[in-house]
C-alpha cells in the first residue's frame, strides 16, 4: 500500500472518531430519556395487559361472571380455578372465589377473549408486589374487587343494601405485605366510581401523595403517582 | 511560622496536600466519570446516594473497605500485596514536580521532566507484578499483555516529549511553563508554529499532531479505552486485577485515575501553558491555579467522553497502530523540530548573511 | 468431552500455524454464564494461547420443550408458545403457526389483518435488530450505542403496547386475523416513528458503522463461505452477508409481501462487516415496508368471518415459512384430526447459523471468534427451543 493510501486512510480514520465524538456530546445535550421509578410513573396505554380482573356490571353492581368455567379451560397453562355458587333469587350462578395462579399466566389473552359474559379484562396493575409466593399463586380476583364493588355500592345507594363506606375514611395507610389483595384506595376514588373497562382513571397529586410510598407493597387499581406520560 | 517555612514541613504539607488531591480526584473522577457516561446515554447516572450522587464514592469507598482481603493460597504473599502500594506510589511522586501555579509546587526539580517519566515507568512494573503474583493464567496473560503495550506506547511519548524538550531547552517544568507567557498563542502547541515573540516560523509546524500522539500515549499507557484490552478482557476472561478483592481492587481503581490526572497534568505543562492564563494577564497566584485546574480537568473530561465513544482495538491493532503509525510518525517530528530548530544557522551558513 | 490426546486438527485449520501438539492446548469453557449478550450458550474452546483449535458450542440450558408442549395442547393453546420461542422477534414465529394453521384449514385472512401483521411483524424486525446491534457493540466494548438503540426501541414497543397491550411476547395475531383491530392512533404513531427513525439511522452509521475502530474490528474478520452456509443451512443475514441473496419473503412469499417493493440487501464480502451492513440496511428496508404498508392498509374487517371455536384440522401435514430476525423460520404441523396437533416441529435459524460456528472459528484469535458469534445474531432460547 502506498505512503498516500496509507495517510489518506490515516486522516479518514480520524476524522470519523472526531464525528463520533461530535455526535456523543450532542447527545449529551439532549434531556435525560429514563422514568425515575418510583419516584415517577409511566401512564399505561388504554390496551395494558396487567393481570385479569373480573368486570363489574354498572347496572347490578356485581361481578358478570357466571362461573362457567370456559376460561380455566381455554387457559393454555392451567392456572385457573373457580367456584361458583347459585345465589338464592339470581337467575344463574355467581362466582364465589376466582384463584388464578399468577406465577403460571402468560398473559396470553385467550381467558379475556373467550368469556362468554365480558366479565374478564386486564387490568392496569403492574405495581402488584408482596412478600410471599402464595399472595401471586392464589391470587384471588374475587377479593380484589371488593374495594370496586363497595365504591360502587356507595354511588348506587339501594334501599336494602346498608353500605359501609370503607373507603371514604381516611386513606388507607400501604398495607401489610399479608394480603395485596386489599388496595390502598386513594380518597378520590370514593368519590368517583371507578370505570370498569377503561383506561385508567386519573389520580389526583393529592391523593397521589397520600398514596404514594415506593417501598409498600401496593397493589392498587390506581397508579401511585402522578402519571408521567413518556 | 517559620516552623512551617522550613524546607521538609513545607514539602511534608505538600505531599499531603498532594495525597488529598489524588485520593480526592480518585473518588470523584469515578464519580465525574459515571456521570458524564450517564449524560451520554441520557440517564441520570448515580443520583441516589447523596444530593445528585455526590455521596456515591463513599458509598464505594466503605463497601470497598467492608470486603475481606483474600490473599489466594499459592500466590508470592509479599508481591501480591506490594502490587498495589506499587501501583499507587508513581502518580503521588510524579505530581510532586508538576508546578499546579506559579509557586504551588512540591519541588521543583531542574529535571523535573525526567523525574516524571522515570516514576512513570514503575507503573508497568507494578501491574506485571499483580498479574503474576496472582498465580492465575488468565491474569498473566492479560499482565503481559499491557507490559507489551505500555513497552509499545511509550516509545513514542517519549519521542514527542523529546521534540517538545528541544523547543523549549529546560526539563524544568516551571521553566517551560513560564516560556509559555502571555496569550494562548504562545502555548508550546501554537507556538511550535509560529513563534510570535520571535517572529519567525516555530520550531515545530508539526506541533498539533504532537500533541495529539502523546494524547494518544497517554490514553494508552493509563489502559483507558479505546486501548483498555487489560481491563476489558475481563468480559471473556478474568483481567490483571482478578485475585484482588476489597481494598486491593479499589487501589488499583484509585491508581488508573490518579495516572490520568498526572497524564493530563503533564499534558497540560507541555502544551498548553500549565498556568498560564489565556489572555495574558491574571497568572499570579491562585489564577494560575485556576487556570491550571481548568485545563487539566477540560483534558480529563475529554478522556471520559473518548472512553464512552469508541469500542475497543484489538490487541495486534493497538500495538500496529503504535509501532506504524506513531513511532514514524513522532520520528518524523523529531526530525523536523531539529532541522527547524537548526534552520537559521543553516541558511546563514548557506547563504552567510 | 473432549480427551486433548485424541485431538485431531480439523482441514480447516489455518495452515500458517502448526498444529499444537497435545501437551501446548488447553480448554477454555465459555461458560453458559456469560458477561456478554448471547444467553445460555456454552462453547467449549480447545486453545492453543488465544488461537481457537476447536470450538464446540453445547446447547440445551434453556431447553423448555416447545415441541413437546405443542402435543399437549390444542391448537389455540399453542400460541402463547409461539411468542417465546424467540422472544425478540416473536411476532414472525406466532405469523408462522397461525399461517400454518390458515394455510392447512383454507381461512381467507382479510387484507387489513395481513397489512397490520406485516406492518407488527417489520417492526418487530427492526427491533430485533437493534437488539443484536446493541449487543454486538456491547461485545466490542462500546458502552454507549446500546443505550441509543434501546431509546428507539422503546418507541417500537410503546407503540406496539399500545397496540396489542404486550411488549416482547405478543400473541397478537389469532387464527384468520387479529386479536384486536390497529386503530388509528397505531397508524399515525407508526408514521412518525418511520419518520423519526430514518435520521437516527444515520446517526448510527456515523457513530458506528463509519467508525474507524468498528471497521477495523469486523472487516475480514469471520469468513462464512455461501458454500458453508449452504451446507449448514443458514439463513438470513448470515447467507446474505455471504453474497446469497436468499429471503423466504421472496423466495416463498407470504402474506402480502408480493405486493410491497423492497430489495434484499446482499454483500459478497462474507466477513463480519458484510453481515453487518446486511441488517443495518435491513432496518432501513423496513422502514420502507412498513411505510407503503401503512398506505395500502385498506378499511375492513381484521377478523375471517366463520373461524370455528374449536379448531380440528384435517389430517396432514403442512408448513410455512417466514423470514425472521434471525433467518428463515419453518413451522410444519402434522395433524391427526384432534384438536391437538399430532406433531409441531420448528425450524429455527439460530440453530442453523450456530452449527457453522464450530468450522468457521477454527484457528482464529479469542476476540475475533466473539466478535463473529456476535455478527451470527444467536438468541439461544431459538436454537434450544
Amino acid at each position: 500500500m502506498s505512503l498516500l493510501t496509507a495517510v489518506r486512510e490515516t486522516l479518514s480514520g480520524f476524522k470519523s472518531l472526531l464525528v463520533g465524538m461530535r455526535i456523543t456530546a450532542r447527545e449529551a445535550t439532549k434531556p435525560l430519556i429514563t422514568v425515575q421509578y418510583p419516584h415517577d410513573t409511566l401512564k399505561m396505554p388504554a390496551r395494558f395487559r396487567g393481570h385479569v380482573k373480573l368486570v363489574l356490571d354498572p347496572e347490578t353492581g356485581k361481578a358478570r361472571c357466571t362461573a362457567c368455567g370456559l376460561c380455566a379451560r381455554a387457559c393454555p397453562s392451567g392456572c385457573i380455578v373457580l367456584e361458583g355458587v347459585k345465589r338464592e333469587g339470581d337467575k344463574r350462578k355467581s362466582i364465589a372465589k376466582y384463584d388464578l395462579d399468577f406465577t403460571k399466566c402468560s398473559l396470553c389473552g385467550s381467558c379475556v377473549e373467550i368469556c362468554a359474559s365480558d366479565a374478564l379484562d386486564f387490568s392496569k396493575d403492574y405495581n402488584v408486589v408482596s412478600m410471599n409466593r402464595e399472595d401471586f399463586s392464589h391470587l384471588d380476583l374475587y377479593k380484589r374487587i371488593d374495594a370496586e364493588t363497595k365504591a360502587w355500592a356507595e354511588t348506587h345507594p339501594q334501599p336494602a343494601v346498608v353500605a359501609a363506606p370503607a373507603t371514604s375514611a381516611a386513606p388507607v395507610a400501604p398495607v401489610a405485605p399479608a394480603t395485596p389483595a386489599t388496595p390502598a384506595t386513594p380518597p378520590a376514588a370514593a368519590a368517583v366510581p371507578v370505570p370498569v373497562i377503561a383506561a385508567r382513571a386519573a389520580v389526583s397529586p393529592a391523593a397521589a401523595k397520600a398514596t404514594e410510598s415506593p417501598a409498600a407493597p401496593v397493589a392498587a387499581s390506581a397508579l401511585p403517582a402522578g402519571p408521567k406520560t413518556p | 511560622m517559620t516552623f512551617l517555612t522550613l524546607e521538609p514541613i513545607r514539602i511534608l504539607l505538600y505531599l499531603v496536600g498532594i495525597c488529598a488531591f489524588v485520593g480526592g480526584n480518585a473518588a470523584y473522577l469515578v464519580l465525574a466519570e459515571r456521570k458524564g457516561a450517564g449524560r451520554i446515554q441520557r440517564r441520570p447516572g448515580p443520583n441516589e446516594a447523596g444530593y445528585a450522587g455526590l455521596l456515591q464514592p463513599l458509598a464505594d469507598g466503605l463497601k470497598l473497605l467492608a470486603k475481606q482481603i483474600i490473599v489466594p493460597p499459592g500466590t508470592d504473599g509479599l508481591l501480591f500485596r506490594l502490587a498495589p502500594l506499587m501501583v499507587m506510589a508513581p502518580p503521588l511522586m510524579c505530581l510532586a514536580t508538576i508546578p499546579f501555579a506559579e509557586n504551588l509546587v512540591a519541588r521543583n526539580l531542574n529535571i523535573g521532566l525526567l523525574f516524571v517519566f522515570s516514576f512513570g515507568s514503575i507503573n508497568v512494573m507494578a501491574l506485571m507484578l499483580g498479574g503474576w503474583a496472582s498465580r492465575n493464567k488468565y491474569a498473566i496473560i492479560s499482565a503481559a499483555r499491557v507490559v507489551s503495550q505500555s513497552v509499545a506506547y511509550e516509545i513514542p511519548m517519549l519521542l514527542v516529549v523529546i521534540t517538545v524538550l528541544m523547543m523549549t531547552g529546560t526539563m524544568d517544568l516551571n521553566e517551560i511553563i513560564k516560556q509559555q507567557a502571555h496569550g494562548f498563542w504562545n502555548w508550546n502547541i501554537l507556538r511550535g508554529i509560529w513563534d510570535f515573540s520571535a517572529g519567525h516560523i516555530g520550531a515545530n509546524p508539526l506541533m498539533p499532531v504532537t500533541f495529539l500522539i502523546f494524547f494518544t500515549c497517554m490514553l494508552a499507557e493509563t489502559n483507558r479505552a479505546p486501548f483498555d484490552m487489560a481491563e476489558a478482557e475481563s468480559e471473556l476472561v478474568a483481567g490483571a486485577f482478578t485475585e484482588y478483592g476489597g481494598m486491593g481492587f479499589g487501589v488499583f481503581f484509585m491508581a488508573e485515575y490518579a495516572n490520568i490526572v498526572v497524564g493530563c497534568c503533564l499534558a497540560t505543562v507541555l502544551f498548553l501553558g500549565g498556568w498560564q492564563s489565556p489572555i495574558g494577564v491574571l497568572s499570579g497566584g491562585l489564577w494560575g491555579l485556576g487556570w491550571f485546574l481548568a485545563k487539566t480537568y477540560a483534558l480529563i473530561m475529554t478522556v471520559i467522553w473518548i472512553r464512552w465513544t469508541f469500542p475497543r482495538t484489538q490487541f495486534y491493532r493497538l500495538l500496529n497502530l503504535s509501532w506504524k503509525i506513531l513511532i514514524p510518525l513522532s520520528l518524523v517530528t523529531l526530525l523536523l523540530t531539529g532541522v527547524m530548530m537548526k534552520l537559521p544557522l543553516l541558511w546563514r551558513t548557506i547563504f552567510g548573511a | 468431552m473432549i480427551a486433548e490426546k485424541n485431538f485431531v486438527p480439523a482441514p480447516g485449520a489455518d495452515p500458517s500455524r502448526p498444529a499444537s501438539a497435545p501437551g501446548e492446548t488447553f480448554v477454555l469453557n465459555l461458560g453458559p454464564q456469560h458477561p456478554a449478550a448471547h444467553g445460555v450458550l456454552r462453547v467449549l474452546m480447545t486453545m492453543d494461547g488465544e488461537w481457537i483449535q476447536r470450538a464446540e458450542p453445547i446447547i440445551g440450558y434453556i431447553h423448555r420443550m416447545h415441541e413437546k408442549m405443542g402435543e399437549n395442547r390444542t391448537w389455540a393453546k399453542f400460541l402463547p408458545n409461539t411468542s417465546r420461542i424467540d422472544y425478540l422477534s416473536a411476532m414472525h414465529y406466532t405469523h408462522a403457526f397461525v399461517g400454518a394453521v390458515e394455510r392447512a384449514m383454507k381461512i381467507e385472512v382479510p387484507l387489513r389483518a395481513e397489512y397490520a401483521r406485516v406492518i407488527t411483524s417489520e417492526l418487530n424486525r427492526i427491533s430485533s435488530h437493534m437488539v443484536w446491534w446493541g449487543a454486538l457493540l456491547l461485545d466490542l466494548g462500546g458502552f454507549t450505542p446500546i443505550l441509543y438503540a434501546f431509546d428507539d426501541r422503546e418507541k417500537i414497543l410503546d407503540l406496539l403496547e399500545g397496540l396489542c397491550g404486550a411488549r416482547l411476547t405478543y400473541c397478537y395475531y389469532r387464527f384468520g386475523g387479529l386479536y384486536n383491530d390497529v386503530d388509528d392512533a397505531f397508524l399515525q404513531g407508526t408514521r412518525d416513528f418511520v419518520k423519526h427513525m430514518q435520521p437516527r439511522l444515520k446517526m448510527y452509521r456515523d457513530l458506528v458503522t463509519d467508525n474507524i475502530i468498528l471497521r477495523q474490528r469486523l472487516t475480514g474478520i469471520g469468513a462464512i463461505s455461501a458454500e458453508m452456509c449452504r451446507k449448514y443451512g443458514a439463513t438470513g443475514p448470515v447467507i446474505r452477508g455471504s453474497g446469497v441473496a436468499y429471503d423466504v419473503r421472496r423466495a416463498e412469499p407470504y402474506s402480502v409481501y408480493p405486493k410491497l417493493e423492497f430489495k434484499v440487501p446482499t454483500y459478497p464480502e462474507c466477513d463480519s462487516m458484510a453481515r453487518y451492513l446486511v441488517r443495518m440496511d435491513e432496518m432501513e428496508e423496513s422502514l420502507k415496508i412498513i411505510g407503503q404498508a401503512l398506505d395500502q392498509i385498506p378499511a375492513g374487517p381484521f377478523m375471517a368471518a366463520k373461524v370455528p371455536r374449536v379448531l380440528k384440522l384435517p389430517p396432514g401435514d403442512t408448513c410455512y415459512a417466514v423470514e425472521a430476525a434471525r433467518g428463515r423460520f419453518m413451522i410444519r404441523i402434522v395433524s391427526d384430526g384432534k384438536e391437538m396437533p399430532y406433531r409441531v416441529k420448528l425450524r429455527t435459524p439460530s440453530f442453523s447459523n450456530l452449527s457453522l460456528y464450530e468450522e468457521a472459528s477454527q484457528g482464529m484469535i479469542l476476540p475475533d471468534a466473539l466478535a463473529m458469534m456476535g455478527s451470527l445474531d444467536l438468541v439461544i432460547p431459538d436454537i434450544d427451543r
